[in-house]
């Protein structure tokens, strides 16, 4: 039906999206660099952390040089950058083990977290900004907004805290701590994640809720609203079908913040639960000084927010008619 | 067959919380009652409550309303004391067509998909009935491509087609009622024209029944039976179009129809157009301008102004008018200095100023002041007019703060407003009100011009009326000059002694205002002319259809004429192949054109 040919309708936001991937390069091309110099100003090095305060100066520097830590700093940079690309990003100095396969060991826990996090928390967060945003003003929307309020606020130690006291003490439902047992059932398997995944669940609910109520909200007040309204449109579908689809943009960003969040900020969770995941693998890092690792997971961490925003902003050029004829 | 009304309205009021929360009335025991097939017009200025009626025969009431009374519209009724509910029958058998259409459509979905969407959602058709008596409508409404428009998006049309695209979306359900929602309002006049035709063609063939919505005496004019005149939730009067044009017996009828016509009683002063040769007080010479990134050619990438030049005297009214789009507002964004020129100068007394803001000189800046369309935006509500007025003195002139307070009192009594409003924030003012303090900020700067960028398009007929009666007589108080943008002629043609027509960022014709009052013109400036509706019923009959133009295919071009593709008296051979000589006419005005004096008094 449109005059122009399927070839040239897909060129202009192919063309947006490219750049964006060409930028999204770039940004983690820039952080590789701010991440090798920020662990750099790291006081101590992992030679001096291996050997310990008893260690001579003539000790450390054979194993700083046996490590190649006596290198120059941009020779040692471009040498990790090469592995980075390659996908070697080197071998752990204080495990001594690829980094590779450290990683690859705790991935699965991490994206298992994320995932079921995010199969619980974002419907969850939609229903609680859309029913938000319908009763703007009302009872409803006070109580879910005091509420949502109340769970951004609390830190997370506390809400796992008073979950592990209520649930795990007092109850005896759940676990205190998520051990996964080998070839779990369903049961096993929902008891050993159900307080990990409500925990995360409770900020990523109310952060989400509350950036969708706010992008419901900004489009109930446009014009084509009312409009629709005097069609005769029923409230659901004047919400999923007209307001929803010019909302995308802003939620779908959101979104992306909060799951980059669930992918290497658990840490606090991970730690209270004994959860092997990322983002306490990292923090491990830091304090054994282990360089390789260290720079491993923040590079990971970056690429995939750069990998979740990139989808993010996709989405919103395609939703958008304007962007996507650009 | 049934005699008894098709839309009866008794005692309808509507009532808000007002800020202080008590309750405020804002339509006022109004009743009405409209027959099968006639239109109703309800005409009023903003605040009069007619737009609140209207969407309250919906059943619909903006948020913090309450309506009450007894509507009947068919065999529905209001609260349900009929078959069903008003608000059952939105979308169905009541349908609306909104103000602005550009806003009203949903922006990330295809028009044709919402043109159906009522009688889908209320099975009045199937989907390919609907597709198919949407083209026909869209063939009435004098659509272009009636088959495949609907497959665009809304930023691809235009307003006016999508005015009317929402107009074939009103009608998709047969519906018994139809409400106009001052439905050309933010048309240029040459659309309006198009769509008015357009919409009085359907509403007599559907034989639909309808109210129609408007500020704009002159194109109720056009499209109704009766007219319900209302003023602050009452009505004043209600009659015949006839009758209310020719005999209108209320007081406020008779003040809306003489602002319908402004005429300037402060008399535009005669300056005289500046002594002949003496240099002009502000010249623009050639200028270029655009938006978006400068080429290695020094051309802009989206080029708005294309050699524009006009002088403005000492204590003259240069007016510029042109549709949306023809680039009036940048001309006074490069002089003001907010856009750098690509090409061309703006001198003041004879000397160049510089092409940006912050490299001119602040008695540069203080002797020109522009004044924004819509003080709404202008002013910072936050502020209190002193404190807006104050702070222009310190700048300017660095008043002391005693000395500033007597200057705002003779400002606010320049401007006709009470010397205590200096101490009210901006908010708390009327439309009419905010734009003459809009107006005292630039004056306070004591400019030599003062660039007005449709400043009295936002307001009422009878507060613009006025606003033009301030600034004529500043201009005559004060001697100071104005460059005044408007899309407006009869407003143009009121305050200003020269008149330049932009058409797509080119000068087609300027001259004196005399020059305008008959041919010869420019083609455009015919069709801007012709264009103004009239105050008498028969107008938009007597204009016929536009007559077509022959060029419609070709492309606008910056190397030729750009009005080619819309003259109606483009000559093959020429227009289409040479750009266009400046002509001068025998009564003093310059034409862009191809046509000779002779040929274009003709037309």
């Amino acid at each position: 039906m449109s005059a122009a040919s399927p070839a040239s309708r897909w060129r202009g936001p192919l063309q947006l999206v490219a750049k964006r991937i060409g930028l999204a390069f770039v940004t983690l091309g820039l952080v590789s660099a701010v991440i090798f110099t920020i662990s750099g100003l790291l006081p101590g090095d992992a030679a001096q952390e291996l050997l310990g305060q008893g260690a001579t100066p003539e000790q450390i520097a054979a194993l700083r040089s046996e490590m190649g830590l006596d290198r120059p700093a941009l020779v040692r940079y471009f040498g990790w950058l090469r592995g980075i690309v390659i996908g070697d990003p080197g071998k752990s100095l204080v495990a001594n083990m690829p980094v590779a396969d450290i990683i690859s060991e705790r991935l699965p826990n991490t994206l298992v977290l994320a995932g079921l996090t995010t199969l619980f928390a974002v419907p969850i967060a939609f229903l609680v900004g859309i029913w938000s945003a319908v009763t703007r003003g009302h009872a409803a929307d006070r109580a879910l907004n005091i509420m949502t309020l109340a769970m951004v606020a609390l830190p997370e130690f506390l809400v796992a805290t008073i979950a592990v006291l209520v649930f795990s003490v007092k109850l005896l439902w759940l676990p205190s701590i998520t051990i996964v047992p080998q070839d779990p059932t369903l049961v096993e398997f929902l008891r050993a994640y159900a307080m990990p995944v409500m925990v995360l669940g409770v900020g990523v609910i109310a952060q989400l809720g509350r950036m969708i109520r706010a992008a419901i909200i900004a489009e109930l007040d446009r014009p084509y609203v009312e409009m629709a309204v005097l069609k005769g449109v029923s409230q659901p579908r004047l919400i999923f079908r007209h307001v929803l689809p010019n909302a995308v943009g802003p939620i779908v960003n959101a979104m992306a913040l909060s799951l980059s969040y669930l992918f290497g900020g658990a840490i606090i969770v991970e730690t209270i639960f004994s959860y092997p995941g990322l983002a306490s693998l990292m923090v491990n890092a830091v304090t054994s000084r282990d360089m390789p690792l260290l720079q491993a997971c923040a590079m990971l961490f970056c690429a995939t927010y750069l990998f979740l925003v990139l989808i993010a902003d996709t989405v919103a050029i395609l939703a958008n008619p304007r962007l996507r004829q650009g | 067959m049934n005699p008894a009304p098709h839309v009866a309205v008794r005692n309808l009021s509507v009532t808000v919380r007002a800020p202080d929360g008590s309750p405020l009335r804002i339509v006022d025991d109004v009743s009405f009652t409209i027959q099968r097939g006639e239109v109703m017009a309800l005409i009023g200025e903003s605040g009069s409550g007619k737009t609140t009626i209207a969407l309250s025969l919906l059943g619909y009431a903006r948020s913090g309303a309450k309506i009450s009374g007894a509507i009947t519209v068919g065999k529905a009724s209001f609260g349900g004391a009929g078959q069903a509910t008003l608000a059952a029958q939105r979308g169905n058998r009541i349908t609306y067509v909104a103000q602005s259409a550009a806003a009203a459509f949903n922006p990330s979905r295809r028009v044709i998909e919402q043109v159906i969407e009522p009688a889908l959602i209320h099975g009045t058709a199937s989907a390919a009935e609907a597709r198919k008596h949407s083209m026909a409508l869209f063939e009435a409404l004098a659509l272009p491509n009636p088959e495949t428009i609907g497959s665009r998006y809304p930023h691809e049309l235009s307003g006016g087609q999508l005015q009317r695209l929402m107009a074939a979306m009103a009608l998709i359900t047969r519906p018994d009622l139809v409400i106009f929602d001052e439905p050309t309002t933010a048309l240029d006049v040459t659309t309006q024209v198009e769509v008015l035709q357009a919409f009085r063609k359907v509403v007599r063939e559907q034989g639909a029944t309808g109210v129609y919505v408007s500020h704009d005496l002159a194109v109720v004019a056009q499209m109704a039976d009766q007219i319900l005149v209302l003023n602050r939730g009452k009505v004043r009067e209600q009659n015949s179009v006839k009758a209310v044009l020719e005999t209108p017996s209320d007081d406020y009828t008779q003040t809306l129809l003489a602002a319908a016509q402004p005429v300037i009683k402060a008399a535009v002063p005669t300056v005289a157009p500046t002594a002949v040769g003496a240099a002009p007080l502000l010249s623009i010479e050639g200028i270029h301008a655009g938006y978006g990134a400068i080429d290695r050619n020094g051309c802009a990438a989206h080029p708005v102004l294309t050699d524009v030049s006009l002088h403005i005297g000492r204590g003259a009214a240069v007016g510029v008018i042109g549709e949306s789009g023809s680039g009036k507002s940048t001309v006074a964004r490069v002089v003001a200095g907010l856009l750098a020129p690509t090409a061309g100068t703006v001198s003041l007394d004879g000397e160049p100023l510089a092409a940006s803001l912050n490299r001119r000189t602040r008695e540069q800046l203080r002797r020109i002041q522009i004044v924004f369309q819509n003080a709404d935006i202008a002013l910072n509500p936050a502020h209190s007019v002193g404190e807006i007025l104050g702070r222009v003195l310190r700048f300017y002139h660095g008043s002391s703060s005693h000395q500033a307070r007597q200057r705002i009192a003779e400002l606010l009594d320049l401007i006709r407003l009470p010397a205590g409003i200096a101490d009210r924030r901006c908010d708390e003012l009327s439309g009419g009100q905010k734009q003459r303090v809009n107006l005292a900020r630039a004056l306070a700067a004591n400019p030599d011009v003062i660039l007005c960028d449709e400043v009295t398009s936002a307001l009422d007929t009878v507060v613009r009326e006025a606003i033009l009666e301030l600034l004529a007589e500043l201009r005559r108080d004060l001697g100071v000059a104005y460059l005044f943008i408007s899309h407006d002629i009869a407003t143009v043609k009121a305050l200003c002694d020269e008149i330049v027509v932009l058409y797509k960022g080119t000068r087609v014709e300027s001259g004196l205002r005399d020059s305008y009052a008959a041919p010869p013109f420019h083609p455009y400036t015919d069709l801007l002319i012709s264009s103004v509706p009239e105050l008498r019923t028969d107008w938009l009959s007597s204009v016929g259809p536009q007559a077509s133009a022959r060029f419609a295919h070709m492309h606008e071009s910056a190397a030729l004429c750009r009005f080619v593709p819309r003259c109606p008296v483009a000559v093959a051979g020429r227009c289409d192949v040479t750009p266009p000589p400046h002509r001068a006419m025998t009564a003093g005005n310059t034409v862009l054109c191809h046509r000779t004096e002779s040929e274009l008094t003709g037309s």
